[in-house]
């Protein structure tokens, strides 16, 4: 297994490199300009938009730029952001808070409805139960996020004033006030993307365990008079939640990467946020190191669901 | 689309514009006014701010926000001539002498006794050193452009500043007033002068002179500011702390200021005005306010030939348009110019927009009064059918007019924009009433602002573009960065001139090379408008609407908001109060 975990991780780096190298040529090649924001502004004529862009290194050929951006991220410097004039890496940290506290979250609430609503849909296959709940996790993730963001802003925001729509990414949790202002700016953006993992993750959860239920094991377990609570949990379930642990592993790096419209929506100043803005903005480090620091993870929860699927079922052996 | 579209407008007239609910924010208020005695002043921007220094913004958001912190010498008021509200402490005129008779120096003398929010004492040397800073080329800073023709910027006392032009300047407020020209602290900046300043982390926390300063900053997020106990005006400001968020969409703004009231100030609601319209007549919470100033959405005909066939040709000054070269052809363009349908249906009809023909439209002593009764400023499909007939161009079998050979194809593209889309249907379907074919083309703000791309406003490989563009109270540089013939965007200069039409034309530049030198004021006004009338009459560009300069939701407790359309939104933020 130690031989396996290192034989991947020497990989990883030259897909890494790679994955840096297109990003760059991308980017590169895209007619994105960190200049574009002057527009036709004749305020700042063709002599200081020079000066600017030679100043932001910009003009210099796009080779050159990788090389010395490459060498700085050997040494762990991400570099400067154009538009902010501030490191890079301060900006991912200032942001990664926000991702996790509502994107991450809403993960988790996604996961927590989906196991027993799956479950439940499985077990009563083809019940009223059943098609209510296919209906509705159908729903889920057939209507997009922005749609339902705004459905909740209007109804709980604009007519109710129950809530605010707009996130404080300065609010400190110091009490039980302060929590629960937390939990009423980000119930509304937890819920739109609780709900739509949640559809996801039940209709998964729901399938597997269709494949298990008939299997001759669960005959057995059941012909043995254990209980059928016991059969479906410990037996069905179990067994079952492997390709799902693998599924929630594999969708961890997007937890990180944000959600970039329900961000918008809410004002979440988000990962996700931040790599959009930064792409039409032409604000290249910022990119780069986003989209690097999303490979890493990506290549990382790979790894770590192949280890958990050899671990889970014994029947894996990785050599 | 930035700073072009938001940063100086003009103030068309004196007063804002009545909002939809009656304007009545936007009257200052007299109350006794104790310091820090209001809470929280939460200011909401849609686009985030980056950066606070004036000199390294990226656009009007970046300079609004640092506006809270630091401050010109003055700023610039409704007519465009500058208010004494800055570090100065009178503003220096001709009459007063403060200003040489051959416009070339202009002596500013400055507040006594003010202190910088770290409770150091300002003084003249800190506006030199600003100059230093400013004008340096290394420092690239995005406001350079104020130091061209400045000789020198000079102490000559601790409250004594001189500023000295090369030559004689008409514009003589041209370096130190408006939202442009912040004045930096000389200690906290010292090492940040030159390549230093691009990594300055001073960008991020600025000391300041102004009546807020920072507390927190995340950039493309939220700064939070607490009021500055060393501001001059003990009674200021009334706010103890601001929250001035960024992020979001105009639409989310707009809703927040009327329909949620979590903003006090939400910025630039430049949302269509059929949805910001009964938004904003609706609301309890807000009031729409504006100023009109000198934006103008505008239709650009190519004078170059854009063609694809010409390969490095393309688009380059020596060529030709096969049919805009016609000013026939370009008349009938402009007479089928429905500009009073756009302005009802998507400005609101004087909401957040108005018909206009003219290019410049303020200060209000440089809108010309005579482009109303020129014959290309009204909409007239008959008489441009004539004009066309006139010149040759017959009608084929297929609806589209064509003359040796060269049939009435166009291409006009635009930025990706709701409204600006919907102004693209109204007007092909009008231009194709009359023998165009036109083919619509939109692209991305972001693409479509750059020198690099072929699909960008600079290259124009097309026959017509709109957008929106300013320029400060003095038109020189917008007149001559638009439209001379040394400004041609071409391959040669990488695209980066502003004169994207391509257009030269010896009268104009004469006119131009006039207001460079011109002194007297009403003389002055008389070029503008003769600069304005000759790209109108000779259809070079086609205005369309007068946008708002201003258009901001404003709390209905919230008082003393008073946009002026040269400054930035947060000139007077130091009056604001509950």
């Amino acid at each position: 297994m130690g031989r396996y975990i290192a034989r991947r991780l020497l990989i990883a780096i030259p897909t890494l490199l790679a994955i840096t190298f297109v990003v760059y040529v991308i980017l590169a090649l895209a007619p994105l300009d960190p200049l574009s924001q002057f527009g036709a502004d004749p305020r700042v004529p063709p002599e200081a938009r020079e000066a600017i862009r030679k100043s932001l290194g910009l003009d210099q050929p796009w080779y050159v730029r990788y090389v010395l951006w490459l060498g700085g991220l050997l040494r762990g410097d991400f570099g400067y952001s154009f538009m902010s004039h501030s490191p890079v890496i301060d900006l991912i940290t200032q942001r990664l808070p926000n991702t996790l506290a509502v994107v991450g979250v809403a993960y988790i609430v996604g996961l927590v409805i989906a196991l027993p609503v799956g479950m439940l849909a499985a077990v009563r296959r083809n019940s009223f139960v059943d098609h209510l709940i296919s209906t509705i996790t159908y729903a889920g993730f057939s209507v997009p996020t922005f749609f339902t963001g705004l459905l909740l802003i209007i109804v709980f925001a604009v007519k109710l004033h129950w809530l605010p729509f707009i996130y404080n990414s300065n609010l400190r949790i110091t009490d039980l006030a302060s929590l629960g202002e937390q939990f009423r700016q980000s119930i509304m953006p937890i819920a739109v993307l609780g709900l739509f993992d949640a559809a996801i993750f039940t209709r998964y959860i729901r399938s597997e365990m269709l494949e298990h239920l008939p299997l001759d094991y669960v005959r057995t377990a059941r012909s043995k008079g254990i209980h059928e609570r016991v059969v479906v949990v410990r037996h069905v379930l179990r067994n079952s939640l492997i390709p799902v642990i693998t599924l929630v592993a594999l969708g961890i790096p997007g937890v990180f990467g944000g959600a970039i419209v329900t961000e918008q929506i809410f004002h979440v100043p988000g990962i996700g946020e931040l790599l959009v803005r930064s792409i039409l903005l032409g604000d290249t480090p910022v990119v780069t190191a986003v989209l690097f620091i999303f490979a890493v993870l990506v290549i990382l929860f790979n790894l770590i669901a192949d280890v958990l699927y050899g671990v889970l079922d014994p029947r894996i052996r990785y050599t | 689309m930035g700073v072009a579209m938001l940063v100086a407008a003009c103030g068309q007239s004196a007063q804002p514009t009545p909002s939809a609910s009656g304007g009545g924010a936007a009257t200052a208020t007299t109350a006794p006014v104790t310091r820090g005695q209001g809470g929280d002043l939460k200011i909401l921007y849609w686009q985030a701010p980056t950066i606070l220094n004036q000199h390294q913004a990226t656009g009007t958001k970046d300079a609004d926000a640092a506006r809270l912190v630091l401050e010109p010498m003055a700023s610039f008021g409704k007519d465009g001539l500058p208010i004494a509200n800055g570090l100065a402490a009178e503003i220096p005129t001709p009459s007063n002498g403060g200003v040489t008779p051959d416009f070339k120096t202009v002596t500013w003398k400055l507040r006594t006794g003010v202190l910088w929010s770290d409770g150091t004492p300002f003084k003249a040397s800190d506006v030199a050193f600003t100059y230093k800073y400013q004008c340096d080329p290394a420092t690239a800073a995005s406001t350079s452009t104020y130091c061209e023709g400045v000789a020198s910027v000079v102490a000559k006392d601790d409250a004594t500043v001189v500023v000295t032009y090369k030559e004689s300047n008409p514009f003589f407020y041209q370096w130190g007033v408006g939202g442009s020209n912040a004045v930096l602290q000389e200690k906290q900046y010292a090492g940040c002068v030159g390549a230093a300043a691009k990594n300055c982390t001073a960008d991020q926390k600025p000391i300041g002179t102004g009546p807020y300063k920072v507390d927190t900053f995340k950039p493309g997020d939220t700064v939070t500011y607490v009021m500055n106990e060393n501001f001059r005006d003990k009674s200021k400001p009334f706010f103890k702390t601001v929250t001035f968020k960024g992020g979001g969409d105009a639409p989310g703004a707009a809703r927040a200021a009327f329909q949620t009231g979590e903003a006090d100030y939400a910025w630039n609601l430049q949302v269509d005005a059929g949805v910001l319209k009964p938004m904003a007549t609706a609301s309890t919470l807000a009031n729409l306010v504006t100023v009109y100033g000198s934006s103008v959405e505008r239709i650009l005909v190519n004078f170059s030939n854009p063609a694809a066939s010409l390969g490095d040709k393309r688009g380059e000054p020596d060529t030709q348009h096969p049919f805009f070269s016609d000013l026939a052809v370009r008349r009938a363009l402009a007479m089928a110019t429905d500009r009073t349908t756009v302005a009802t249906q998507f400005y609101g009809d004087g909401l957040t927009g108005k018909p206009s023909c003219n290019i410049l439209t303020a200060p209000e002593p440089m809108n010309s009064k005579t482009s109303a009764a020129f014959d290309v400023c009204k909409f007239d499909l008959n008489a441009a059918n004539a004009e066309l007939d006139k010149a040759g161009w017959a009608k084929g079998a297929d609806g589209v007019r064509s003359k040796g050979g060269v049939r009435l194809e166009a291409t006009y593209q635009t930025t990706i924009n709701a409204v600006r889309q919907k102004v693209q249907d109204v007007m092909k379907q009008n231009w194709e009433k009359i023998g165009f074919k036109i083919t619509l083309k939109s692209v991305d703000a972001a693409v479509f602002f750059t020198n690099t791309s072929p699909d960008g406003a600079n290259h124009f490989w097309a026959d017509i573009e709109m957008y929106t563009n300013s320029g400060d109270p003095d038109p020189t540089s917008y007149y001559n960065g638009g439209w001379s013939c040394g400004q041609i965007a071409s391959k040669a200069n990488n695209w980066q001139s502003g004169n994207y039409s391509r257009y030269c034309n010896k009268d104009f530049d004469a006119i131009i090379a006039n207001l460079k030198k011109e002194t007297d004021q009403n003389k002055r006004n008389q070029l503008a408008i003769q600069a304005n009338d000759h790209l109108i009459q000779n259809v070079v560009v086609i205005p369309i609407v007068n946008r708002t300069f201003a258009t901001s939701g404003v709390s209905k407790t919230l008082k003393g908001v008073d946009p002026t359309p040269w400054d930035s939104e947060m000139y007077n933020i130091a009056d604001w109060s509950k």
